[in-house]
């Protein structure tokens, strides 16, 4: 039985203009992500990977091509439309400066509910639930600042999955981490993924994090080098 | 959430947020305390202006004004106490005096006056001089030959109590007219000006003097407040014939008072208008400082699916609360220290020591006043957060993918 995508990228290009410099991000890139994968986008610095992530994310557009989200076109939708879309149905989890300072744990989770507007007490109760999964119970009240950074990791996790998206972009997650905490953080997102059946896509250059990966994309020059499944690879 | 998060936001410099408290307290003490400043220096100098001999409403002949001798009198004063009683508002006095130019004479000394024929019952509860006597006593009603003279007047004069003092001007019937007096009282007042102009007698020594049967030159009307003067002015105007009447208000009669407070106005609102400016850049350049040191927290924001409605939200909430705190502050200092200083006043005259010669007191006692006190908030809230807008737009307007690779 064919699973349906969640993510479908058609053609894709991407190109930035630095000064007077044309680069050439994404170059003609089609993927599709179905439902459950966990999927790494693995590729040197500078190869696309990041840019791809924020294209299915809707925080970035292409210049060509088509990105279709649970079958919206996202070249089509609004900036106020991709917002909703990024709100209601996509998960970020970002390399660093992941957390609101200013918040605490319990409550950086429940921020994107509060945009959602799902009532206090279904904040809380989600929130406290998901901050216990991930290993964080009794620290619902710290601050980023009171957080290592491999718990501050953990509560991006737990807030991008709190609301049930569609699907969690990952952008190098372990990259500030030691390699014992990304491990760890890795097992997290991937025990998700398999309890919960949570869409995972995530950006690595880091081994360690690849061998964890159910689906495996390499970029490279802004076009797909290599798609393989590795069904069973992974291992903690 | 959202409201706790600007909260948190604003002390996450505390220091830069207690700088820019301190310039928005400054500011808001300062327009308070200004404002009530000056309003107390304009509103005693109206006060002094309304006690010399003004009051709220004078009515006189048409051509008293322009040319002030006794034949352009009021002929049948009755009319105007008829058209008067009815209108005055619960708490108004009014009175009936003959004011004439003369010249006052002793054995050494001449000097041109303003003769004033009082009823000295009424005469007290409308203008100063009933409790300007320092020295001797206040006229009695049918008191023939006593006379009230200003302690400066006096001074120059060289004469004291119980001195005579001789009389002279035009009476009814176009001839010299002169009568001798005795010094009963010698009085006070707020400026040596008004000590040296006016003399006081009775109302029935100057018709004596003037051979004036019957007939006043003015009717002078009290107010219990300012406000009441413009309304009671129209109906008291409709009520009487004018012409050969004319009624006219303090406005009119005290051309440099109106124009002085007029002026104080203008120093007020340029004056809020010059804070708020200083203010306003403070505003804005702290809201700027913490909106760009928080690009990547906005572009997180933005990522998470806030909407820039929101992020504007966010940032004018921040506003507020600065604003908030400040304005609070600012209106306790203000309201405190114009409190402290209502009773002793603030003695001006190392600054502007020529004060007492247009009319005015050396101390100023400030006054709060409702409307300058919402003007000043206003302007500083309302204000305030229009200019916060743009600091809030600038972070509303940051793609996330940007912002997120702000570093």
């Amino acid at each position: 039985m064919e699973t349906q995508s969640i993510v479908s990228l058609s053609d894709v290009t991407k190109t930035y203009r630095q000064g007077r410099v044309q680069i050439t991000a994404l170059d003609g890139v089609s993927l599709e992500v179905p439902q459950g994968d966990f999927l790494a986008l693995a590729g040197p610095s500078g190869s696309g990977k990041t840019t791809l992530l924020n294209l299915i994310g809707g925080l970035d557009r292409a210049d060509s091509g088509s990105i279709r989200l649970n079958g919206n076109d996202l070249g089509a939708m609004s900036e106020s439309e991709l917002a909703g879309m990024r709100l209601e149905q996509v998960g970020f989890v970002f390399q660093s400066y992941n957390l609101i300072p200013v918040l605490s744990a319990e409550e950086n989770v429940e921020y994107v509910m509060l945009l959602q507007g799902v009532a206090a007490r279904e904040r809380r109760e989600k929130a406290r639930a998901i901050l216990d999964d991930v290993g964080l119970e009794g620290m619902y009240d710290r601050r980023p600042a009171e957080l290592s950074g491999g718990q501050q990791q953990r509560v991006a996790v737990a807030r991008a999955v709190v609301s049930g998206p569609s699907i969690v972009l990952a952008d190098e997650p372990t990259a500030n981490l030691d390699s014992a905490t990304g491990r760890a953080l890795m097992d997290m997102m991937r025990s998700m993924n398999e309890a919960k059946g949570v869409t995972f896509v995530f950006s690595t250059h880091d081994r360690m994090v690849m061998d964890y990966a159910g689906r495996l994309i390499r970029i490279r020059d802004g076009r797909v080098a290599g798609d393989e499944r590795r069904e069973g690879e992974a291992e903690s | 959430m959202h409201t706790l998060m600007a909260w948190r936001n604003i002390w996450r410099n505390p220091r830069r947020t207690l700088v820019i408290l301190t310039a928005v307290v400054i500011g808001v003490w300062s327009m308070i305390f200004l404002g009530a400043l000056m309003r107390g220096l304009t509103n005693q100098y109206l006060e002094i202006g309304i006690s010399t001999l003004t009051g709220h409403i004078q009515v006189h002949h048409q051509d008293f004004r322009s040319d002030p001798v006794i034949q352009n009198r009021i002929d049948r004063p009755g009319r105007v106490a008829e058209a008067l009683e009815p209108l005055l508002p619960p708490g108004s006095h009014w009175t009936e005096r003959i004011r004439v130019n003369a010249i006052a004479n002793t054995a050494r000394h001449a000097q041109g006056v303003t003769l004033v024929g009082i009823d000295p019952e009424r005469e007290a509860r409308v203008s100063f001089i009933g409790g300007a006597v320092k020295e001797g006593n206040y006229l009695e009603p049918d008191d023939p030959y006593g006379i009230l003279v200003g302690k400066a007047l006096a001074e120059d004069f060289e004469t004291r109590l119980d001195r005579r003092v001789v009389l002279m001007s035009l009476g009814v019937d176009g001839k010299v007219a002169s009568r001798a007096f005795r010094i009963r009282g010698i009085f006070r007042a707020e400026t040596e000006a008004t000590e040296k102009q006016y003399m006081f007698v009775t109302m029935a020594a100057a018709r004596d003097m003037l051979g004036l049967e019957r007939g006043v030159t003015e009717a002078a009307v009290l107010l219990p407040s300012h406000e009441l003067t413009g309304k009671t002015a129209e109906a008291l105007e409709r009520r009487l014939p004018t012409p050969p009447l004319a009624v006219q208000t303090w406005r009119d009669l005290l051309p440099l008072v109106r124009v002085t407070i007029e002026l104080y106005d203008t120093f007020i609102f340029l004056w809020f208008l010059v804070v708020f400016i200083a203010m306003a850049f403070g505003i804005v350049n702290t809201l700027l400082m913490a909106v760009f040191e928080r690009v990547r927290e906005f572009g997180l924001l933005k990522a998470l699916g806030m909407r820039p409605r929101g992020i504007v939200q966010g940032v004018l909430t921040e506003s507020f609360f600065l604003l908030l705190l400040g304005t609070a502050a600012g209106n306790a200092l203000g309201v405190l220290s114009v409190n402290l200083l209502a009773e002793s006043g603030i003695d001006l005259s190392a600054l502007a020591g020529r004060l007492a010669e247009v009319g005015m007191r050396r101390v100023g006692y400030p006054q709060l006043q409702a409307g300058g006190f919402r003007l000043a908030n206003v302007v500083v809230f309302v204000l305030g957060i229009v200019v916060s807008l743009y600091p809030a737009v600038k972070a509303a307007r940051f793609t996330p993918v940007e912002a997120l690779a702000h570093t």
